[in-house]
């Protein structure tokens, strides 16, 4: 296979997860907000900054309300993490790889992404958002099932798969970020927010859990109530969950293994299990998670530059 | 109302679907009549599913504007034009036996020159020809064929008759564009084909296929085969992916490919994968910068000598437009009989050089009849439609062709077919041409019927898709017993 369309295919599979997690991040996170008291400072503002886009945020705003921020991350051309942008994007990289996609999928992409150019303008009222997240998390699965059922597993599906996986596994590390804000730690400008927010703590993990649909799967597993600490150890180191950690992790190891040369990628990924499996989610919580977080994106981002210099830009 | 094939006038020209109005051909009886029997509201639900069809399709095609590039959906008419099977068995001959002849013109030019000497071709013309590629003299491509896929334009004439207007023997495009017209068709009007036998034409990549492999060199029984794009942003990246998919081969641009010692190779993840086959779509002087156009960086460095050395296949051939020049054209009925000892069986329009003194003085003095072409343009550019310019534009290109006779030739306006388009509801004639698409490898292949193009701009005879051209499926149909 092209090193190019290798690298195409690659960001086409990143872009679907992306997609789709921003989809779901969105549509969860306004279930959560009616959840929650109106005087809380939790705001909009948390989608921003787990989609880590302030910086174009500010350049076009300088306010969070609801209407700006889900304009924002839904139709923003401006923003380049938007799933306007995002759709556009996987369209891009699906049109160019279309001699190794099935013709199906292309379809598929690029009726979603004239279906969302022609009605993202419109839905900035509340209820013809959630219909519009509806269809965009409908057609990212029956993509991903078209893909899983109509092409050939081949390297060309493998490097689609390492791309969803290490998109996914980025993702779930900021969700995990999201619902550590109900754990402040005890600055006294914001220990009162932290007391204010305590009652709502299990709200904010049910929600975190539900964003990633994954709330059946931890109730079942973990036989007990949500909790902060069940509920970061399962999201960072369950490797039946598909969108946990653990669970992206060894599945990389599965698809990079099909593919020459993959020591020095399967290397990086063991790096990042081992920030994982070896931390004490107990200490974590006291201490925040804010360095945590990022050493471990820090540590997903070097499985990226390893798959660059091993496949698709060889020096 | 249902359409009223009563009320379809188009006037002084040849008609394709009907012979007089309210009379449709013989072969076209069953799809008039059927047309016929659908209510306004179901040609519109038709109308509405292919614009749908053709958006989810993502056939598209790039339009070069000053505000950048747009991809435009592809302008499709739904009524399809039909020629009977039995005039297309000798058409499809003509453009066999014009093809023949132009690739031994082409071995020929580059190789022994023999119809120089004989006196048949001036062998100034090719001196002067801006397509003729001196790098490529000597050279003996396999089967000794040079322009493997060939573009023919077809016009007919007010009484019917199929003409050559010009050959495509460089980087012709369209026949995905065929091939999705025939795709689109049938999703809209599946029932019209439960009666017709439509000759089929979805085989053309598997020929398409197997040409390029009788292209390999020695001794290489699985060649790798890939498509050389311009890249994203050319008009035709449609058709580059559409063909690479279809045939199963990698889709690559010149930063892909790399060549050491006179071997062409990929830049796989596996490391470099030799090349065998490639199906170039850029043009000559962009192949490779060590040989052409220095600043290219859609070609590949050493391409050509790797071609010289006999280590990888070109389609089509590097020089092969030689024979590709609307000079040329006029000489290619003599060019048939010289080397297949046959008349043309299609003939060319009536064509006046510039070159000769004579014809160019009859040209200019007739410029408001004749339409005005330049030798080595394609896609409608550069050329001056006498009975419509203006006395100024007559004029300023009067001084171009004084400046330099050898680029240009004159043709009598061809008064073009007509056929039906659906126009909000009502048909309406428009001009249209036809390209069929030819292979020559170790086999030949003609396909059946081609790329109907249609001037949607009432009266006018401009068919180009960079110039406000649509399309038409284009069916060949058995005549009834």
């Amino acid at each position: 296979m092209l090193s190019s369309v290798a690298e195409r295919v690659y960001w086409l599979g990143r872009y679907l997860e992306r997609v789709e997690n921003t989809a779901r991040l969105m549509s969860v996170y306004s279930a959560m907000l009616f959840d929650l008291p109106s005087g809380t400072h939790i705001g909009w503002g948390i989608l921003i900054d787990t989609t880590g886009c302030n910086e174009e945020y500010e350049k076009l705003h300088s306010t969070m309300d609801e209407k700006e921020v889900v304009k924002f991350l839904l139709s923003e051309r401006k923003n380049t993490a938007s799933i306007m942008s995002s759709v556009s994007m996987m369209r891009e990289n699906a049109r160019t790889t279309r001699e190794v996609i099935p013709a199906e999928a292309w379809e598929l992409i690029n009726n979603l992404y004239h279906h969302l150019k022609d009605n993202v303008g419109r839905s900035t009222g509340r209820r013809a958002r959630q219909q519009i997240l509806e269809v965009v998390v409908g057609d990212c699965q029956r993509l991903t099932g078209m893909l899983a059922s109509c092409m050939s597993h081949n390297t060309a599906y493998s490097f689609i798969e390492i791309g969803r996986k290490l998109e996914r596994a980025d993702m779930t590390s900021r969700m995990v970020d999201v619902g550590s804000i109900t754990l402040l730690p005890d600055f006294s400008s914001e220990s009162k927010q932290r007391l204010f927010l305590e009652p709502y703590e299990n709200v904010v993990w049910m929600n975190v859990l539900r964003c990633l649909g994954g709330y059946q799967a931890y109730r079942q597993k973990i036989h007990n109530n949500v909790r902060a600490e069940d509920v970061v150890r399962f999201l960072l180191q369950d490797y039946e969950f598909p969108r946990a950690i653990g669970y992206c992790l060894c599945s990389l190891d599965t698809d990079l293994q099909t593919l020459p040369n993959h020591d020095d990628v399967l290397h990086a990924v063991s790096r990042v299990r081992k920030i994982t499996n070896s931390v004490s989610v107990r200490n974590l919580l006291q201490r925040g998670l804010l360095d945590f977080i990022d050493e471990l994106q820090i540590s997903i981002a070097d499985i990226h530059e390893e798959l660059q210099h091993t496949w698709f830009r060889p020096v | 109302m249902p359409l009223d094939w009563k009320s379809y006038q188009p006037g002084k020209f040849y008609d394709e679907l009907i012979s007089s109005p309210g009379y449709p051909r013989k072969v076209c009886r069953g799809l008039a009549a059927y047309l016929a029997s659908l209510s306004d509201e179901e040609l519109q639900q038709r109308q509405e599913s292919v614009k749908h069809a053709i958006k989810t399709m993502g056939i598209s095609f790039t339009v070069y504007s000053e505000a950048g590039n747009i991809d435009r959906e592809w302008p499709f008419d739904i009524i399809p034009r039909i020629i009977p099977s039995k005039e297309w068995a000798t058409t499809s001959k003509g453009l066999e036996q014009r093809l023949h002849a132009l690739n031994c013109f082409i071995h020929d030019v580059y190789n022994e020159g023999k119809i120089f000497k004989d006196k048949v071709v001036p062998r100034e013309l090719i001196d002067d020809s801006g397509n003729y590629r001196k790098q490529c003299e000597g050279m003996k491509p396999r089967h000794k064929v040079w322009a493997h896929i060939c573009g023919t334009d077809l016009v007919r004439d007010d009484k019917g008759r199929f003409m050559v207007l010009e050959d495509n023997l460089r980087v012709p495009s369209g026949v995905s564009y065929m091939l999705e017209n025939r795709t689109v068709t049938k999703r809209v009007f599946p029932e019209i084909f439960e009666n017709s036998i439509i000759r089929p034409i979805g085989e053309y990549p598997d020929y398409l296929f197997d040409m390029l492999s009788s292209l390999s060199p020695a001794g290489r029984d699985k060649p790798e085969i890939a498509l050389l794009t311009p890249g994203i942003f050319n008009s035709a990246y449609f058709e580059h992916s559409f063909l690479a998919q279809q045939m199963g081969v990698e889709l690559v641009q010149g930063s892909d490919l790399i060549v050491e010692d006179d071997i062409v190779y990929m830049k796989t993840i596996n490391g470099l994968a030799r090349l065998d086959v490639i199906y170039r779509r850029i043009d000559d002087e962009f192949l490779d910068p060590r040989v052409f156009n220095p600043d290219s960086v859609l070609g590949v460095a050493g391409l050509m000598n790797a071609w010289l050395k006999g280590n990888v296949g070109l389609a089509n051939a590097p020089g092969a437009g030689v024979a590709d020049d609307k000079v040329i054209y006029t000489y290619v009925p003599q060019i048939i009989k010289y080397y297949l000892g046959e008349d043309a069986i299609l003939p060319n329009v009536p064509s006046f050089l510039c070159v000769d003194k004579k014809q160019c003085q009859h040209v200019l003095e007739n410029l408001d009849k004749l339409v005005v072409k330049p030798a080595n343009e394609s896609g409608g550019y550069g050329m001056l439609m006498g009975p419509k310019a203006s006395k100024k534009e007559r004029e300023e290109f009067a001084a171009k062709i004084r400046a330099n006779p050898r680029n240009y030739m004159a043709q009598p306006l061809i008064s073009l077919s007509t056929a039906p388009i659906l126009n909000n509801g009502k048909v309406e004639p428009r001009h249209v041409d036809l390209r069929p698409f030819i292979l020559q490898g170790k086999k030949t292949y003609v396909t059946p019927g081609g790329l109907t193009r249609v001037a949607m701009v009432k009266g006018s005879y401009i068919v180009n898709s960079s110039q406000g051209g649509g399309s038409k499926d284009t069916w060949i149909l058995e005549e009834d017993n």
